[in-house]
């Protein structure tokens, strides 16, 4: 192992937290028995909400689809098990923000019955007819990016796919879902990654992993044995499982700013995302489980095999907290994951871990001093900001400064805010300042409609009051011209008259 | 003395030529400063201002004949752009002409409605979708709560929701927290 | 000779920078400060200004006050002279480069009331230059005004953000920023030794 960590490209920065990942190793892959009731949220994933297509009182079966993707970037959302819809209304779902958002609630019949899976000849048929069928599986990003899968294997015709990487490197303390999914399921991921790759056209496929995960790594080799899928060690370095950073690891190609990695020949996977690949192709299973981390401050931390839409207390009901309480949950990992804003949410696509947190486990945050400018960030920053300069002008809200610092290119890992000696919540400032900025945007666009709107219709009362000028005086006119006409008929009869008393006269005038 | 006056005299005279030629030489047409302006206000149209829409307002203050602080939907923060782009004290909002309230979008009560197309007529942005005799209603999306549409209506069937937070509007909030006392170890 | 005249630029620029040494100007250097662009902007503008202006007013002074013995007219006229130049400059500006009249916006008329065009003249006038010093002196004195509003702005856009005492808020510590800035400027003062 050591001899291939030698061919890689370190990037700056990146911090070694303490990775408590070997507590929830330990277990197998666990599955959860079927909850009483499964709440489905319509947003699971980036982009538009999906359209709903069953109606209360719906008996659905384990896979059909019941929401489908509105437009291009939107997922659909399959019944994870079969039974009846019973609610469609608003719930909290675990979103930061703690609002509550459109679900769906299933009270599954515990038949389990699937609806008819049908199993695609993906080597027969062409990428684009893949795509197109891949749009109806629901799957997005599994590493918590939950960005619409089909929409990142659609490739315009000008650019073409060299390398595919698959992202094993799973570098978040704590999270261990893709590390027992490699172990567990590596045939899987290394099948999804082969029709991963033909869909892509991609010359070349490569696994990148951290070499803290040598089962996983063994039984990767093992599986890719007959492939030519190149399977590569990266250091144990936060956050190596970012894309573009796992992408400058293996390769040593640095995406630049405002460019995707698709422009440079280049699309990252998660290991999870190829193996729900996999699944739909070869088995016809929609996306509706996934592996799910729990641990932290609880009796048995595992990973289990959950349905979306389980309760989260159904998946932690075993797991109550060690000597000392829970105090909250973290979604996520703790550098980058949030606090859930309550228990009783579901179990989304984009949860890969849950954390039980203490304060015997996460130290409260410590007081906060001013910057003291030691740059410490800067050196940790993997994206090569200058997070003190963004502290400084998220803090005093100079947003237009902060988007000069490049603001937008933070991937928001929290290296910063782990190193920073005076305990800065640095992070919390850029995301404060990226959705202020968002929001001002979005609200500058509504001002423009509106002003295009407004011109429209002032235009338009112009027109309109032009045109009914104009057809008044055409009125007027036409009336004139008809008044003119009666004067000549009225003349010319008047000279008939005229005429025939003359002739008339002229005849009494000859006979007489 | 003589000298003198006829001196300013002279100086007054020389520039005045120069000025007035240039004046006519590089004779601009338009008034650049007004789609500035426009730019920052909300564009909510509602006339509170005193003018009959953010364009009208924004030409009133380029010509420096309405005051910066007149727009409630744009509030303080709008008052300050434009004090900041028109180089002049920031002064708050005038309450004569109203205060900032929380954006809200109309509502129209679909049951009460018996389509008069009057609000049609008063929307400024046509945001209002409906024919004679047949019931109207928002197109929320394209409302920008300027309630031009409230007074008009003759069964008072229009009401203002104001927006409420949903995942998709919601922000990070300004991080709060504690800075260390002195002398606390 | 040149040797003369750099010095004229290097003295006026740092040594007797007009803002920081002659405390001249004062209004546009606290007024426009806030931010980093328009400091530069407004630097642009009274650099344009002050050197043309002192071009005219050397030849006003030199032309018409000295031989018709009417120094005491010195203030009055360099005052009506620079209005007018100000005016003149707008409208060219705004006919020629209406991307640039558009930014500097209001900024452009308020060089008018700045002192430090006034002064300059005037200093021109008293240490009786000629039309190529008075130029050099003009437009040394706008880049010493320039860099000092510049950094000046710089240092303001970062005490935003600091956790300044309530008392010492907005101008009361922009001023203690100034004097400080004004007693580093005074260390230039050795270099015409």
């Amino acid at each position: 192992m050591l001899m291939q960590i030698k061919k890689i490209f370190k990037f700056n920065g990146g911090v070694h937290p303490d990775g408590n990942k070997a507590e929830s190793t330990h277990l197998p892959i666990a599955r959860l028995p079927i909850p009483k009731k499964l709440v489905l949220p319509l947003r699971q994933h980036v982009g538009n909400i999906a359209k709903l297509k069953v109606k209360i009182g719906d008996h659905v079966l384990k896979g059909q689809m019941i929401a489908e993707a509105d437009g291009n970037i939107s997922a659909s959302i399959h019944a994870p098990t079969s039974g009846k819809i019973i609610k469609i209304s608003e719930e909290v779902v675990p979103h930061p923000s703690g609002l509550p958002d459109f679900c769906l609630t299933l009270e599954p019949d515990f038949k389990d019955q699937w609806i008819e899976k049908k199993s695609i000849q993906w080597k027969k048929l062409d990428s684009a007819t893949l795509i197109q069928t891949l749009t109806h599986s629901g799957i997005v990003g599994l590493g918590g990016a939950v960005f619409p899968t089909h929409m990142k294997l659609k490739i315009n015709k000008t650019q073409s796919i060299n390398t595919l990487v698959i992202n094993a490197a799973e570098c978040e303390p704590f999270i261990t879902c893709d590390d027992m999914l490699i172990r567990e399921r590596a045939d899987e991921i290394i099948q999804g990654a082969l029709i991963t790759q033909s869909i892509l056209n991609a010359k070349h496929c490569m696994i990148g992993i951290e070499d803290n995960k040598i089962e996983a790594f063994q039984s990767l080799t093992k599986a890719a044995k007959k492939t030519s899928i190149e399977i590569k060690v990266v250091p144990t370095i936060y956050p190596s499982g970012d894309a573009k950073r796992l992408i400058y690891l293996l390769m040593g190609i640095e995406v630049p700013k405002e460019k995707r990695s698709i422009d440079l020949g280049i699309q990252v996977f998660n290991v999870a995302t190829v193996a729900a690949i996999y699944r739909y192709i070869e088995l016809g299973e929609p996306s509706i489980n996934r592996i799910v981390t729990v641990t932290g401050n609880v009796k048995t931390p595992q990973n289990y095999e959950v349905l979306f839409g389980t309760p989260l207390p159904e998946l932690i009901k075993n797991a109550d907290g060690k000597e000392t309480k829970i105090d909250k949950f973290i979604m996520g990992g703790p550098m980058m994951g949030f606090d859930l804003p309550s228990i009783n949410v579901p179990v989304t696509k984009a949860m890969n871990c849950v954390i039980g947190s203490s304060p015997e486990l996460f130290l409260p945050p410590k007081p906060v001093m001013p910057c003291i400018r030691c740059a410490r960030c800067a050196d940790a920053c993997p994206v090569y900001l200058q997070p003190q300069e963004l502290y400084w002008f998220s803090k005093s809200s100079q947003l237009e400064k902060a988007i000069d610092y490049n603001l937008f290119d933070c991937i928001e890992c929290g290296c910063c805010t782990y190193v920073c000696p005076s305990n800065i919540p640095l992070v919390q400032f850029y995301r404060y300042a990226k959705s202020e900025i968002i929001a001002e945007e979005k609200a500058k666009e509504a001002a423009n409609t509106a002003r295009e709107r407004n011109e429209f219709r002032l235009s338009r009362i112009e027109r309109e009051k032009k045109e009914r000028a104009e057809r008044n005086a055409q009125k007027a006119l036409g009336a004139q011209e008809k008044q003119a006409t009666d004067e000549k008929k009225l003349a010319i009869s008047d000279a008939i008259k005229r005429v025939k008393k003359n002739q008339q006269e002229n005849i009494k005038n000859k006979n007489e | 003395m003589i000298t003198a006056l006829l001196v300013m005299i002279l100086l007054a005279i020389l520039l005045g030529l120069v000025l007035g030629y240039s004046a006519i030489k590089f004779k601009v047409d338009g008034d650049p400063m007004v789609a500035r302006i426009d730019a920052i206000l909300p564009q909510t149209q509602c006339g509170q201002c005193g003018y009959p829409g953010c364009k009208p307002y924004a030409t009133a203050i380029a010509k420096g004949e309405a005051d910066i602080n007149q727009c409630p939907p744009g509030g303080d923060a709008g008052a300050k752009a434009l004090a900041e782009l028109m180089g002049v004290e920031f002064k708050p909002l005038n309450e004569e002409h109203g205060i900032q309230k929380p954006k809200s979008v109309a509502l129209i009560d679909e049951s009460t409605c018996i389509g008069c197309t009057l609000c049609i007529q008063a929307c400024p942005v046509d945001a209002i979708l409906g024919a004679a005799k047949q019931m109207h209603t928002i197109i929320s999306s394209e409302c920008t709560g300027c309630e031009l549409c409230l007074p008009p209506c003759p069964v008072d069937c229009i009401t203002m929701e104001p927006i409420l937070e949903s995942s998709e509007t919601w922000k990070w909030k300004y991080p709060i927290y504690n800075i260390e006392k002195i002398g606390k170890v | 000779m040149i040797q003369h005249y750099f010095l004229i630029i290097i003295s006026t620029v740092l040594v007797n920078n007009i803002v920081l040494v002659k405390i001249l100007g004062l209004c546009p250097f606290m007024g426009v400060s806030k931010k980093l662009e328009t400091s530069i902007s407004m630097s642009a503008a009274t650099a344009f200004v002050l050197t043309i202006g002192s071009m005219t007013s050397w030849a006003i002074n030199h032309y018409l006050l000295e031989p018709n013995d009417l120094i005491y007219l010195r203030t009055l006229s360099f005052i009506v002279v620079i209005a007018g130049v100000v005016q003149f400059t707008e409208m060219l500006m705004e006919k020629n480069f209406p991307l640039l009249y558009q930014l500097l916006g209001i900024f452009l008329p308020l060089i008018t009331t700045n002192c430090a065009v006034l002064g300059i003249p005037l200093l021109n006038a008293q240490s009786s230059h000629t039309l190529l010093e008075s130029a050099l002196f003009g437009f040394g004195g706008a880049l010493g005004f320039s860099i000092v509003l510049i950094l000046f702005a710089s240092l303001r856009e970062r005490l935003d953000g600091a956790e300044i005492p309530l008392p010492f808020k907005g101008t009361a510590i922009a001023l203690v920023t100034a004097s400080i800035m004004s007693l580093a400027f005074m260390g230039f003062a050795g270099l015409d030794r």
